[in-house]
């Protein structure tokens, strides 16, 4: 590391904003395990995800109109008769469905890894932060075409607030602003989904970053590389994340493009999944769609809530399917951390919960028949009971893992 | 920097006092920043109860006020179909009115306050058209037992004169009742519970 000023335009800039200091700290002279592999693509395509949804919405705003009666027609009109509007919005909506694909892998890269346990417990929690705000965000968003989806998602989702005991009902009329979900609300969403959210996220991403930085990146064996150091004080197992690293995502970048574009010039609605048929109708409070499915992100909280025979009862439990995963770093009492040298019950019981997850948000697009009913009770039961498998599994020393290598390992 | 003689008793005083003061103008000022959420004069003036002057209804007859841009139906039964309510509970989905369609008060027989006078949210639960009013005559293509009642057009949803949907139709659930309480016997209030500020 040279501490040495350099002259020119960068030393004077150097003088006086810490430039090259912060491209040092946080990427020329950042140190991460050498042994990253296909699992750590996912944050780096994250933050992509998020430049992509910033610049596309900033255009989309430029056309579009927050009110009743001009919302839906403004949407269409970006599609037919902006220049290349149809693909500034496509790129929007895929782009949303590709932030939850990323940021679902990337929390289940965090669990094959330990990634959430001691010293990343606020690193965890900044990201399940980012998670709620980004699901925020996608709600909000979903509602602006004003379609009959749009609308409809939210009078659910609204009327789960509605299912709160004594203040249930004055407080979802306080988040619609009306008696019924009306352009007062279109608003408000408006205004949190284009500034406010965004600025939360944003802010949460660089406490995210900060975090990860300060306490150094795990890896797929879970081991501290910060203890071997060579003679200069860096990681002997540790590479500069520029150029190796920046380079190395820059292949993901490549790949995931890939796949986002086949998304998005051949298949923007991905068959109902990322828009879905009835949001192609003008929201009509008087015409409830047939069948009222949320978008396939949320599905697996919503197989959740619908579960619980109990409407409150049901939000509980969406509610806590969530905060548990803010608490998983004092949940999972293991000394070891990646996948690879813990138990066997362990690694059942991950895959086991990922197959539940899966199952779950199969079953949260499907209609409340009674046999959905019954296997959404299995997942919930599956996505509750992992975590407290986790915890008798290893508060209890039941736990038996194979030796952590000294050194990270490239396989 | 050098503490010394600096009076840290009164620091801390300086330091608490100024922290209450900024507290409590924050809890103040979060008032106007919450309550901007709520309904507005104009939402509140579109969502206001509505008062129906019952007095000229005859039995038999429905008058269609609108309460929040939605049709609200009240109408007179007369005694023998209030009789012949009793008579359906085999044909019925909900013949005791299981579901939250209805506020407590009304969740009887009837489903009213009044057994004769019924109070009902016009749109049908399966997507919302508005069912018609057919008090005597058999709708077409309803081959079941029949005492007057309500036939959606749409998609051919049957309700009973208390608004209780028939088994075997598209609608899922009966026909809402609004809350409502009779302000005097001859004057009903549509969109509020009694006793409601």
């Amino acid at each position: 590391m040279s501490e040495t000023k350099s002259g020119g335009l960068m030393g004077w800039i150097d003088d006086r904003f810490p430039a090259t200091k912060m491209w040092n700290e946080h990427v020329g002279q950042y140190y991460a395990p050498k042994n990253f592999n296909f699992w750590y693509y996912f944050g780096s395509l994250a933050l992509l995800v998020l430049v992509i949804q910033i610049l596309s919405g900033i255009w989309l705003t430029m056309n579009y109109k927050p009110s009743g009666a001009e919302a839906f027609e403004s949407v269409e009109y970006i599609m037919r008769d902006v220049q290349w509007g149809w693909l500034i919005r496509y790129i929007h909506t895929t782009g949303a469905s590709a932030f939850f694909v990323v940021v679902y892998l990337h929390m289940f890269r965090a669990l094959l890894y330990g990634s959430y346990q001691k010293p990343r417990e606020l690193l965890w929690i900044f990201g399940c932060l980012i998670y709620v705000a980004l699901m925020a965000e996608a709600f909000m968003g979903y509602m602006l075409p004003w379609g009959q989806m749009s609308y409809w998602g939210a009078q659910v989702i609204i009327n789960l607030f509605g299912a709160i005991p004594v203040i249930g009902p004055d407080l979802a009329q306080w988040v619609r602003g009306d008696f019924v979900i009306s352009e007062i609300t279109l608003n408000r969403f408006f205004a949190l989904h284009v500034v406010g959210v965004p600025l939360a996220i944003i802010f949460l991403v660089v406490a995210h970053i900060l975090a990860l930085h300060e306490v150094g990146s795990n890896n797929p064996d879970g081991i501290d590389i910060k203890k071997n150091k060579d003679e200069n004080g860096h990681p002997k197992d540790g590479i500069t994340f520029h150029p190796y690293y920046s380079v190395k995502d820059l292949v993901g970048v490549a790949v995931f493009l890939i796949f986002f574009s086949i998304v998005l010039f051949f298949m923007p609605d991905f068959f109902g999944l990322f828009i879905e048929p009835p949001n192609f109708e003008p929201a009509n409070p008087q015409v409830t769609p047939d069948h009222i499915a949320p978008v396939w992100y949320f599905a697996p909280y919503y197989a959740i809530l619908r579960a619980i025979p109990d409407s409150f009862g049901g939000v509980v439990a969406m509610g806590a399917a969530i905060a548990i995963l803010f608490v998983l770093p004092w949940l999972d009492r293991g000394k070891v951390r990646s996948i690879r040298y813990r138990g066997l019950s362990f690694k059942i019981a991950l895959m086991i919960f990922a197959a539940g997850f899966v199952l779950l948000g199969y079953l949260g697009t499907q209609p409340a028949t009674e046999l959905n009913t019954l296997w959404s009770r299995v997942g919930t039961v599956i996505y509750f009971g992992y975590f407290i498998f986790l915890f008798v599994y290893t508060a209890f020393g039941m736990e038996k893992t194979k030796p952590v290598p000294e050194r990270v390992t490239m396989k | 920097m050098n503490q010394d003689g600096a009076d840290t008793s009164r620091r801390r005083f300086l330091t608490a006092a100024t922290t209450v003061v900024g507290g409590v103008g924050a809890a103040f000022l979060a008032v106007p920043f919450i309550s901007y959420w709520r309904p507005s004069a104009k939402a509140m003036a579109a969502g206001a109860p509505v008062e129906v002057d019952i007095s000229q209804l005859e039995p038999g007859q429905l008058i269609n006020v609108s309460w929040r841009g939605n049709p609200v139906w009240v109408f007179r039964r007369t005694e023998e179909t209030v009789e012949n309510l009793e008579r359906l509970a085999d044909q019925l989905r909900d013949p005791d009115s299981e579901q939250t369609q209805q506020p407590e008060y009304a969740r009887n027989l009837h489903r009213s306050i009044k057994p004769d006078v019924m109070v009902l949210v016009g749109l049908c639960t399966h997507l919302g058209c508005s069912p018609l009013f057919r008090p005597d005559s058999r709708p077409q293509g309803m081959e079941r037992e029949w005492f007057g009642g309500f036939f959606c057009p749409c998609h051919g949803s049957f309700f009973d004169l208390a608004g209780r949907v028939y088994t075997g139709v598209p609608a899922p659930l009966n026909l809402e009742v609004p809350p409502h309480y009779f302000i005097d016997d001859d004057t009903v209030l549509i969109g509020e519970e009694e006793g409601a500020a």
